[in-house]
């Protein structure tokens, strides 16, 4: 991967323990400026813990934390030039929403005009101009996340955390502030690291993405490179929706064998030969053809029909091939019925190898 | 079509009527009843005893309603009551109980939510072993630590005065405020605590600012708890003062077991139940101010 010149953030070695469990482990990223950085990962892997550290929230055990080129490993959270967005909210429940906007910048002694102009601004912005004089607890979910967001953008800082500011929204409403929030990134440019585990948020908002788990980055991609080059089975796994298929069998040469057949992984962009072995091939739901389309593909199988999903714009079948069950999408008017049966077929570009007990990219 | 969804209405159709005498109803209200009895009975006699004049308190039916209502009782109780030479009723030791009552519930209170703040939102180091030690506290009793204490209160020559008591009061409510002031604080949403830590707010200003206004009601909890807690206090009131700082309960005592004279019933039942106005206002009025304070407080999401 390219080195990083002059990284908005960089964090170096970080280790963070609780007592004596170790949450996140000799840790390494650097994210360049304006760059969105999503951390998604399962819950309890650490995200919103480094995050916390980020913000300087919480002490870390040993590394080092650096912000716009300045070594912030020591600083408190209001001297690190950060914003935050957190899950709850967490507006202060006493105070109207423009002193919530204008909390920060009180304490930090910023002259009165300058205040008024900041938190006009940021008002526009967000289109909270109508609620300013109103009380957290007479807006709706949607109003206050945006007086959260309010919250960290009149204070101009450079960075912005997000803590799963849109979990506690509901479906609509969490899809119409995420295109805001694209919006507001691509206005201001900031840097903004954005916690998750919805992978819709983050294929659609990241830079690039970190999948974390137990307390590791396991890869630092962009989306489309984590969804088509996943660097190890349980990345494939987390990413996509039905999950990846997975075929167990062995390697070797050019040819993939498993109970379900024979496939010639001819085509497989591999760097350099695939040592022989057993492994895994899997390959997404979106990527299997079937029907007449699948007569041309290299692979080819024959399975039964099991369940159908009609989902609308696509149709979700489960299928069985030699006792092995496999997720299909289908077109939207695509006919399947159970106990039918169904040829499915894919290209051996579109697969995905990995070790069988490294689980590592082949 | 008609005819069938007609047959459907007959059954049984909107709101479920209530029975009012189930049995369960019965049982709920006798038990109510009983219990509501068995306090009320004993301040009816003291209202109805305080009432009336030595005559007829002298015919001993202690139930019968005054026939010639008096607040002589009353007065005498308040102003002119002995208590071995110096007769001036009950007046004194009420403004030595607000002179000692005020300072105790304002300091303690000030006190034991700053500490509880500290311990629940700044995890500083030995916070546990702090923790600890204090909850050891609220359970030793009292008894254990009154010779120290006397000793203490000498070394520091504020031995018999009121600000001794004061100064005790406030010691020995710490660990129980403490231990409901974190865990109050640790209950509101830790979320709000970082935020406030993001806008550069300090110690201080988060407690003052973001904080103190969110926990009306927890106040409200702990001032009643402090205020009927000593107001009623008889012990430290005894050892810890000289008799002219005793507070009302403490004197109450001693004109209710004088042994001069007649026992004149009414006078001690109006003592007594002057004694016990200042709780019972401070139940009635931040009663109200509770359920007020926990309306204001609820931030629903
Ligand atoms: N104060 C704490 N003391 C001890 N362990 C903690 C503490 N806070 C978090 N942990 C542990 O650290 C791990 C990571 O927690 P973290 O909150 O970072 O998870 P997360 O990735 O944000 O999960 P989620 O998606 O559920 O928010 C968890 O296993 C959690 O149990
Ligand atoms: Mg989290």
């Amino acid at each position: 991967m390219d080195q990083i010149v002059d990284p908005s953030i960089s964090i170096k070695h970080l280790d963070l323990s609780f007592g004596v469990v170790n949450v996140l482990k000799d840790l390494n990223l650097d994210v360049a400026k304006g760059e969105f950085l999503v951390l998604l990962g399962s819950s309890g892997c650490g995200k919103s813990t480094l995050l916390n550290c980020i913000a300087g929230l919480l002490d870390i055990t040993d590394g080092q934390i650096h912000i716009g080129g300045r070594n912030v490993t020591w600083a408190e959270p209001a001297e690190r030039g950060i914003g935050m967005v957190f899950q709850s909210y967490a507006l202060y429940p006493q105070m109207t929403v423009e002193g919530n906007l204008t909390f920060g910048l009180r304490n930090a002694r910023v002259p009165k005009e300058h205040i008024r102009e900041k938190v006009a601004k940021a008002a526009k912005t967000l289109q909270i101009e109508p609620l300013l004089k109103r009380k957290p607890a007479a807006l709706s979910g949607g109003q206050r996340q945006r007086v959260a967001i309010g919250r960290a953008l009149v204070r101009d800082v450079d960075v912005f955390l997000f803590d799963e500011p849109l979990s506690n929204l509901d479906a609509k409403l969490r899809a119409d502030l995420r295109v805001e929030i694209k919006q507001l990134h691509q206005t201001l440019g900031n840097t903004m690291i954005y916690v998750t585990h919805d992978q819709i948020e983050a294929m659609t908002l990241a830079d690039r993405i970190a999948i974390m788990r137990g307390g590791k980055i396991l890869q630092l991609d962009s989306p489309n490179e984590i969804y088509n080059r996943p660097s190890c089975k349980y990345v494939a796994e987390f990413i996509g929706s039905p999950t990846m298929n997975f075929f167990e069998g062995t390697v070797s040469g050019r040819t993939f064998a498993c109970p379900q057949g024979a496939f010639s992984i001819d085509g497989y962009p591999s760097q350099g030969d695939i040592a022989p072995g057993s492994a895994w091939l899997g390959i997404r739901p979106e990527h299997i053809a079937t029907g007449p389309d699948a007569a041309d593909m290299p692979i080819r199988l024959t399975c039964d029909v099991e369940l159908v999903e009609p989902l609308g714009s696509d149709t979700l079948v489960r299928v069985t091939a030699h006792c092995q069950q496999l997720w299909v999408r289908m077109d939207g008017q695509a006919q399947a019925l159970p106990g039918s049966q169904l040829a499915i077929g894919f290209q051996p570009s579109l697969i995905n190898l990995f070790d069988k007990t490294t689980e590592a990219r082949l | 079509m008609t005819e069938v969804s007609h047959m459907h209405l007959d059954g049984p159709r909107g709101k479920k009527p209530k029975k009012r005498l189930s049995p369960t109803n019965i049982m709920i209200y006798s038990t109510l009843f009983v219990v509501a009895a068995y306090y009320l009975l004993p301040l009816y006699v003291m209202v109805a005893t305080s009432l009336k004049g030595m005559p007829e308190v002298r015919l001993g039916n202690i139930f019968s309603p005054p026939v010639d209502v008096t607040f002589d009782p009353w007065v005498k109780a308040w102003a002119e009551a002995c208590t071995g030479i110096n007769c001036e009723g009950l007046s004194r030791g009420f403004w030595n109980s607000v002179r000692i009552t005020v300072p105790s519930v304002i300091a303690s209170i000030a006190i034991a939510s700053v500490n509880g703040y500290a311990l629940a939102n700044w995890r500083f180091k030995g916070a546990d072993v702090f923790f600890t030690i204090l909850i050891f506290g609220a359970f030793i009793p009292y008894q254990v630590m009154i010779y120290p204490m006397v000793i203490l209160l000498r070394e520091l020559g504020l031995y018999g005065s009121l600000w001794g008591l004061v100064l005790v009061h406030s010691v020995f409510g710490m660990p129980i405020l403490t231990l409901l002031f974190r865990n109050y604080f640790t209950s509101l949403p830790e979320e709000l605590f970082k935020a406030a830590r993001v806008d550069g707010a300090g110690f201080w200003r988060i407690y003052l600012q973001i904080m103190l206004p969110m926990s009306l009601p927890i106040f409200v909890v702990a001032m009643i708890l402090q205020v009927t807690g000593i107001w009623n206090d008889f012990l430290f009131g005894v050892i810890f003062t000289k008799p002219e700082f005793y507070p009302m309960t403490v004197q109450l005592n001693n004109i209710v077991n004088a042994v001069q004279g007649v026992k004149e019933y009414n006078v001690n039942m109006a003592a007594t139940l002057l004694t016990g106005l200042v709780p019972l206002t401070i139940y009635f009025i931040s009663g109200k101010l509770f359920v007020r304070g926990i309306a204001a407080g609820a931030v629903k999401g």
